[in-house]
Parts: structure tokens; sequence; C-alpha cells
């Protein structure tokens, strides 16, 4: 059900990347999430180092937030062990949507969960290019601007480890890819170790340091998936090659 | 004139604001967490814990507090249980155990129950301990509100944004449940059981129009509460209509009224 690509921080091997060194913010060993006699995931493992960008890939229904909810603690895992060495935990949760008869506005959200000095508020919202868009409702907000918003919210204490679940859903094409350059910026500019889910490959390989490939079952593994990865690694390989 | 200085009248009328001034930010959680249906069904399974009263002669206002909290306790966990959808569970509560009050109210057949009095409330009968209950109830009430806010709205806005901050969102539902089962427990003699939900619901409506965030809705709705209330009462007193349901009436025109011009602040 789960398939960690050689390379990857934990499997020893080929693609270069320095934070591989460096100690774990947070380190997932064989969780498995048992619902209803059905395991919903099953031998997940993955490792999130300082500076280090982890996707969670797989197939609808392969259990990819489930994970990350499982390792953060938002749902109990069934077997398995998870170790966090951080609390400083920014996240970006899937499918948000804001009910119209609350009115709030996005400086306000951003102190949803704890208040903060107008300059922390200034300096987040500016970090995702929002600052120029005034205080305004965040039910009047577009797909994009909602994704920054909560990006924004989860990084007004700069965060060592950034969980984002699915941040390009609901976005097109270009959307999408200004999020993802937005949480590489982030990553590089925090020196914080992120875990992302998402449903894009391409981005994933593009930029990824390692992978939690997710599959729905242990009879439908994709083929498609280990091919795309195995040629990306390749790719990188090839690349960084001196 | 004297209208307003006659003792009952004036029980009335500080009933009324004293219950608007808690049920204004309860009722906005309950407008945001779409939770009508549960301020329904412990409206309506209070019938049970009046005839539990009337049968063993209790105190009234103890027995529904005592079976608003537990259907609320109930509820809570065959919601986390996942069972039924909350609306099925609801329904079977709320009509289940308004049935149960009923029959069970029909075995005491030597006892008459004015039941246009429990459906619609009446507030001329407010006695002077029923006042200190509204006003000590709702100013406990207050507190607590004011302690639960935060988690409450950032559990509101998205309950895994609320844990990974560190809080307990479940644990300030469970409190707010019960809260609002107090509330509906204290302000049955003031509006009755048909017409509670509407005094929850109705001002916190109303102040979503002008407000800008959560805690100016929490005000704004307090306000048309309380004039709800006033407005109400001097229809009531001047027409000779029913105290509970005028002030409804009251809280719905100014409900209307502030639909009626775009106040361009929603959008910006």
């Amino acid at each position: 059900m789960t398939e960690r690509i050689p390379g990857s921080s934990n499997g020893g091997g080929s693609i270069p990347t320095e934070p591989e060194n460096r100690p774990p913010l947070i380190e997932a060993v064989n969780i498995g999430v048992r619902r209803c006699g059905h395991w919903l995931i099953r031998n997940a493992s993955v490792t999130v180092r300082p500076g280090q960008l982890v996707y969670v890939v797989g197939a609808n229904g392969a259990g990819k937030s489930t994970s990350v909810k499982a390792i953060l603690g938002l749902i109990p895992i069934t077997e398995g062990h998870i170790v966090r060495r951080t609390r400083k935990i920014g996240y970006v949760p899937q499918r948000f949507q804001i009910n119209y008869t609350l009115p709030i506005t996005i400086r306000r959200m951003i102190t949803l969960t704890a208040n903060y000095p107008d300059e922390a508020i200034d300096r987040a919202l500016e970090s995702v290019g929002l600052d120029k868009l005034g205080n305004p409702q965040v039910a009047t907000l577009s797909g994009g601007e909602l994704q920054r918003l909560l990006l924004a919210r989860s990084l007004i204490e700069r965060p060592e480890l950034l969980v984002l679940d699915e941040p390009e859903q609901g976005l097109d094409t270009k959307g999408a890819d200004d999020i993802h350059k937005l949480v590489q910026d982030v990553r590089d500019e925090l020196d914080c170790g992120v875990l992302t889910v998402t449903h894009d490959l391409e981005q994933a390989l593009k930029t990824g340091d390692d992978f939690l490939v997710l599959y729905p079952n242990e009879a439908e593994i994709e083929a498609q998936h280990l091919a795309k990865l195995a040629k990306a690694r390749a790719a990188r390989s090839g690349e960084s090659a001196p | 004139m004297s209208l307003w200085t006659t003792d009952f009248l004036v029980r009335a009328m500080l009933a009324g604001i004293g219950l608007a001034v808690i049920t204004g930010p309860a009722g906005c959680f309950v407008v945001w967490r779409r939770l009508s249906y549960f301020g329904e069904t412990i409206a309506h399974t209070s019938l049970l814990g009046i005839a539990l009263a009337i049968a063993f002669d209790l105190n009234l206002v103890i027995c529904i507090l005592a079976g608003a909290f537990l259907v609320a306790t109930i509820m809570f966990y065959l919601e986390r249980r996942g069972l039924l959808p909350t609306d099925t569970l609801l329904g079977l509560m709320a009509h289940g155990g308004m049935a149960l009050g009923l029959v069970f109210l029909s075995f005491l057949p030597n006892i008459r129950i004015n039941l246009e009095a429990l459906l619609f409330g009446d507030i001329l009968a407010i006695s002077r301990i029923d006042l200190a209950v509204v006003w000590i109830g709702g100013l406990f009430g207050l507190l607590i509100m004011a302690k639960l806010w935060r988690p409450l709205l950032a559990a509101t806005v998205n309950e895994e944004l609320a844990v990974v901050a560190g809080m307990k969102p479940e644990r300030a539902r469970l409190l707010f449940g019960l809260l609002v089962a107090a509330i509906i427990a204290i302000a049955i003699k003031i509006v009755g059981i048909l017409l509670i939900v509407a005094m929850l619901i109705i001002p916190a409506a109303a102040a979503r129009r002008f407000a800008r965030n959560p805690e100016l809705m929490a005000a704004g709705a307090v306000l048309v509460g309380v004039a709800s209330t006033v407005a109400g009462m001097y229809a009531s007193a001047r027409f000779d209509t029913p105290a509970g349901p005028s002030i409804v009436v009251a809280a719905l025109l100014i409900f209307v009224a502030t639909r009626l011009r775009s106040p361009g602040v929603h959008a910006g």
C-alpha cells in the first residue's frame, strides 16, 4: 500500500539533498490507520528534516490526507509509531470553506488561535503577497487568495514544520504553480521542513526531496506512478552528477 | 406611562433584556455552526423534564435543566460515534422526547397544565426569583462564553486548525452544547418551547448584515435582542397580543428591515 522511493531520507539513495544529514523534525514509521475493519493506510513511513520538501502522492482514496492527519495527531494511529521533535507546526488544511454567516476579515483570520502584533500580521500577509489587498472579508476571497491566506496564517509563528493538504486544490494550473512556488520560497526562507499532499505529480517530481507514495490497496499498485518517479529520480541523479 | 411602572411589566422587560444579553453571542454560534435544529431538539425534549417535574413535584427549572443537559450530552456522544447523520439523530431525539413527554403527561389525570404557556411562554408571569435566575444564569453564561470564545471560534472556522494550534475544540463544543441547553431551560418561561430558538437565531441573523467581525456580530445580536424585547413588550401591552410571540415578531421585523438596505459591509 505504500512505496518509498529509493533516494529518500531513509532509503539511502541517490537524490543528493543536503538536509538528509540533519536531525528529523518528524518521523512516522510503518504507521497504519484502521477504521470499521478497513485499513485506510498501512506501513506508511516518512521522515521530514529541516529544509526538506517531502510530497505525499497517490491516487484518490489512497489515504494521502489520512496519513498527514495521522502524522499531525489529528486522528489516532492503529499501528506503527510517530516521533515529533517539534511543536512549531504550521498546517494548511484541505477543502477549506468559510461559512458566509461568519463575518471574519483576513487579519482577524490570522489571529484566530492567538494574538499577534500588527507587524507580524503585516509580515505574514506580505510573505504571501496579500499585503496589497487591504482587509477584506475572507468569504470574498478567490480560491488562490484563500490558500495564500491559510499559508500566511500557518507562517505567522515561523514554523519548523509546514504541513499542507493539497494546497493546489480548486486552483487553475497557474494558481497551483504559484502556490507551490510560494511554498518553496517559504521553505528556503524559513529553512523549515515541508510535508505536502499533492495530486500534482509533475510538481512533486520537479521539486520534491522525498516522497511517500500511497496506493488504494496492494493489488492496485500504480505502475504509472512508479515509472514516473523512477524516471524523475534517474533524471535528477544525472543532473546532479559531477 | 403608568404601563411601564407596573411591577410585572418591568420584571418581564428586565427578564427579556437579561435573556437577550446571553442569547446574542450564543445565537451567533448557533448560526455559524448551523445548530438551530440542535436548539429545537433541546427545546422539544424539555417537555419530558417538565412532565417529570410535575409528576414528582420537583423544581421545574432544575428538571428542565437536567433534561436539557442529558440530551445535549447524549447528542454529543452519539454524534461522535457517527452512527447516524446528525440531523437524523436530532429529529429522533426532538420528536421522540416531545412525544414521550406528552404521553407521560397524559398519565397525570389530576394535573391541569397550561400547555399554551409552555409552548409560547408567559413572560408576564415572571417572578422575582425567575428574574434572578435569568440574570445570574445569563451573566454566568456570558463568562463561560468569554472563556470558550477563541477555541469555539477557531473550531467553527476549522476544527483541525484549532487542534493543531493546541486547542481542545471538542471540549469547547460539549461545553457550548451544555450552555445552549441551559439557556433554553432558563428561557422557556419567557418565550416558550416553540419560540426560544427564534431568539437565538433571528437577532444573530439580523446583526450579520452589519458586522465586520465575529465580536461585533455578537454585540449587534445583543442590541437586536434588547430592541426586540422592548418593542415586543410595548406592542403586547398596546395591542393586547401575547408577549412571547410579540417579541419574536419584533425581532423578525428588525431582521427584515436589515435586509432592505445594502450596507456594503460584508463585501469588504
